[in-house]
């Protein structure tokens, strides 16, 4: 059987089992969605989904748990994306869910509204009545992540058990679930960070101007980099400096940090996430340096 | 060269796995700062004398609390030479259903054995089952060679041992290494413990190894996954069939056949997002369109006419069973082979392997958690499969419970 050549490269690999995943799961699902945040990992998923169904159009629709704490620049850019696709937007709101009197916020100094998203992405997935629901969370974000399958299944409480995952075999995808059960599907599992930037650089992906460097009035809290927002002031001592920086990660302004960084472009990006040390989330999220265990507890509430 | 290698650890518990690929990753530095903080953090909190790389792996709550591995881990690393996706796997015979999940995608096998203890029961078994997964290639390590003082016999000992045994298997490849995980001899570089050791160091293995395709490049086979009817003004007669190729080379005009209704037509070409393309080949996923307008729909599988996979209702599988109930003659499963789902009625339990010996024990009417062993299935309708050693992706298949929805098994088609 030695017959050289045919070789795929190592995105190409990534690409068509990301497209292989989402065929399987509109095909034996009744009421999918695609988690879009306007982050760059959701981006990625998007343009694999957007090949997966082409010269159709998506089978599914966008939906967006949206805390009311995001970066506006990527409010006005997840508008424009679902625009272009034809694809219809549900948005999941944590400020309706306070404002109705369904949520309580934690005002404390510190808190930021990433547990309550869960609430609402749950709401979201019952009241849509969706069967599975694509995330972008990649493996190499977290050691919790790390050990989540492809198809994550979610019990009626739309809990995950890590330690009772059924074995998920070769490419032979087992979607079965009973009624208010759904899946949690990542088809970006295989991708790394850097991956994820090779790919934008590859398709020439737009994505939000943050990602790259600009310069911000930022303070330092508990060794990350924060913004001054409306939502994000500096306590008494916490120095305001100007700094060329950029995100990593894109999520609820009030934990989400940001790196000092020249990157200017995607290619710069590249090489700046080629050499770095630490890891995005470690860099970047506060929400998940709480504890040891954090995304694991996260993850079984029913976070992505 | 392909520049992906895909590893998936295995051997008993303790036998240093999680440890091993910890090491991998420090050693070649693919350790963030804050990753190797947090387990230098935990392995100080928890009083262990040195900093405990298995916590890089193990990265559940439970799996920390009691120093195991439950489930699989996936980590990712790169090298100038190569890109790896590491799979650290769980030794317990309990969780075995996770070791074959990390198994069944890898290229290599990393068996390890404690040179103190040498090959157990947990070690058979899993080489037992990287050869029926038909995992191309193995390293067997033989770790804590440090508490045996680097000893050229122990290691001699235990790589003929592992000789004997494995001969009864289909490992193609075999290399074995001494190495300690703990101090890292052998792992990426050279040990001077081992001067007696000619062979490269575990990392320079797997960065030269030329990898065995477990791809079929000659048996076309294209599995239809989703038909393509955009229904939309301008594409309103285009009609295309998307699926991930499974087997052999694609190409415009090529003769081909429906199965298993039998229809035939000819390839009119094959698309992509990215445009048309000559050729396509595992693992492109693309869509293909007829010359025809056939009835064609999802489950169906597009191959030659010259060269057909069987379509049949009577399989005989090797199985590894996954649940605590056992798989009995007259159970009713459901299957999933390649974009196929058929329900199936075991016809019969045909042995059991012993893992020790290889024996097969045909005195058993019952596959119990964790057995390997050959039964045979009716299925409600045809399937279009090969034999697992001819093509991985048509000669597997799932069985799944029909009430709760439950995977109970991996089958291999023989
Ligand atoms: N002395 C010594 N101890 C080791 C070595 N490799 C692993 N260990 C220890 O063996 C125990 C089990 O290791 P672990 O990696 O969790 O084993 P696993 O169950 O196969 O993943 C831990 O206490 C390790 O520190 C080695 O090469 N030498
Ligand atoms: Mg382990």
């Amino acid at each position: 059987m030695p017959v050289t050549g045919y070789e795929l490269t190592h995105l190409q690999m990534l690409e068509a089992e990301a497209i292989h995943i989402f065929r399987e799961v509109a095909a034996e699902f009744e009421r999918p969605a695609l988690l879009f945040s306007g982050g760059k990992d959701s981006i990625v998923m998007l343009r694999v989904a957007e090949k997966a169904f082409w010269p159709a159009k998506l089978p599914f629709p966008l939906l967006h748990i949206d805390t009311g704490h995001n970066f506006d620049e990527v409010l006005a850019f997840r508008d424009r994306r679902a625009t272009e696709l034809g694809a219809r937007l549900v948005v999941g709101s944590v400020q309706a869910a306070i404002d109705g009197g369904e949520l309580t916020e934690d005002t404390r100094p510190g808190a930021s509204r990433n547990q309550l998203q869960t609430p609402v992405l749950l709401d979201s997935i019952t009241d849509n009545r969706f069967d599975a629901v694509f995330g972008g969370a990649r493996r190499d974000e977290e050691k919790a992540r790390a050990k989540e399958r492809v198809y994550s299944f979610r019990d009626e409480f739309g809990q995950w058990d890590p330690k009772n995952q059924r074995p998920e075999l070769w490419s032979l995808y087992n979607g079965r679930h009973r009624p208010g059960e759904h899946i949690r599907v990542f088809p970006l599992s295989n991708w790394t960070e850097l991956d994820i930037w090779r790919y934008i650089a590859q398709e020439r992906l737009e994505i939000p101007s943050i990602y790259y460097a600009h310069s911000r009035e930022t303070f330092e809290r508990d060794g990350m980099l924060l913004a001054v927002t409306p939502l994000t002031q500096p306590r008494v001592g916490e120095a305001v400096v100007p700094r060329q920086v950029r995100y990593r990660t894109v999520g609820d302004i009030t934990c989400t940090g940001a790196v000092e960084s020249t990157a200017a472009t995607v290619d710069e990006v590249i090489a700046e996430v080629a050499a770095t040390r630490i890891t995005e989330r470690g860099a970047t999220r506060a929400d998940d340096r709480v504890s040891e265990a954090a995304m694991e507890d996260r993850k079984r509430e029913g976070y992505f | 060269m392909a520049e992906l290698l895909r590893v998936a650890t295995a051997g008993s518990v303790d036998d240093g796995k999680s440890t091993l690929i910890g090491r991998l990753l420090y050693d070649t530095k693919s350790l963030f700062t804050d990753q190797l903080a947090a387990v230098e953090r935990t392995s100080r909190e928890r009083g262990d004398g040195y900093v405990d790389l298995a916590l890089l792996t193990d990265g559940l709550r439970a799996e920390r609390e009691q120093g195991i591995t439950i489930d699989v881990a996936y980590r990712y690393f790169a090298t100038p030479r190569r890109t790896f996706i590491l799979a650290d796997t769980p030794g317990h015979v309990q969780y075995t259903r996770n070791m074959v999940t990390g198994a069944s995608t890898a290229d290599l096998a990393l068996l390890l054995v404690d040179a103190r203890k040498g090959i157990v029961e947990q070690t058979r078994r899993h080489a037992f089952l990287a050869s029926l997964l038909r995992v191309p290639h193995l390293v067997l390590c033989v770790n804590k060679m440090d508490l045996v003082d680097f000893d050229r016999e122990v290691f001699e000992k235990i790589k003929e041992d592992f000789r004997r045994f494995a001969a009864k298997l289909e490992i193609v490849d075999v290399a074995t290494i001494p190495v300690s995980a703990l101090t890292g001899d052998n792992v990426v570089s050279r040990s001077p413990s081992t001067p007696w050791y000619d062979g490269s160091s575990l990392l320079h293995h797997l960065e030269e190894l030329h990898i065995a395709s477990d791809r079929n490049l000659i048996d076309v086979r294209f599995p239809v996954q989703w038909v393509v009817r955009p229904r939309s003004e301008e594409l309103h007669d285009y009609r295309g069939y998307a699926g991930q190729v499974a087997g052999g080379v694609i190409k415009p005009g090529d003769d081909v056949i429906v199965l298993p209704s039998g229809l035939t037509s000819r390839v009119a070409g094959i698309d992509t997002y990215d445009g048309p393309v000559d050729e396509a080949f595992p693992p492109m996923s693309v869509i293909v369109r007829l010359e025809d307008d056939l009835d064609v729909s999802r489950g169906d599988m597009i191959a030659r006419p010259n060269n057909q996979p069987t379509v049949g209702q009577d399989l005989h599988l090797m199985v590894s069973w996954m649940v605590d109930a056992p798989l009995r003659r007259r159970a009713r499963v459901g299957i999933k082979h390649t974009t196929r789902s058929v329900r199936a009625m075991v016809t019969d339990v045909s042995y059991r392997v012993d893992i020790d010996t290889l024996h097969r024990d045909e005195t058993v009417d019952s596959l119990g958690l964790n057995d390997i062993g050959r039964i045979a299935l009716r299925t409600t309708s045809p399937l279009c499969y090969d034999p697992y050693r001819r093509n991985r992706n048509t000669g597997s298949v799932l069985l799944i419970d029909e009430v709760s929805g439950t995977t109970l098994g991996a089958g291999m088609i023989l």
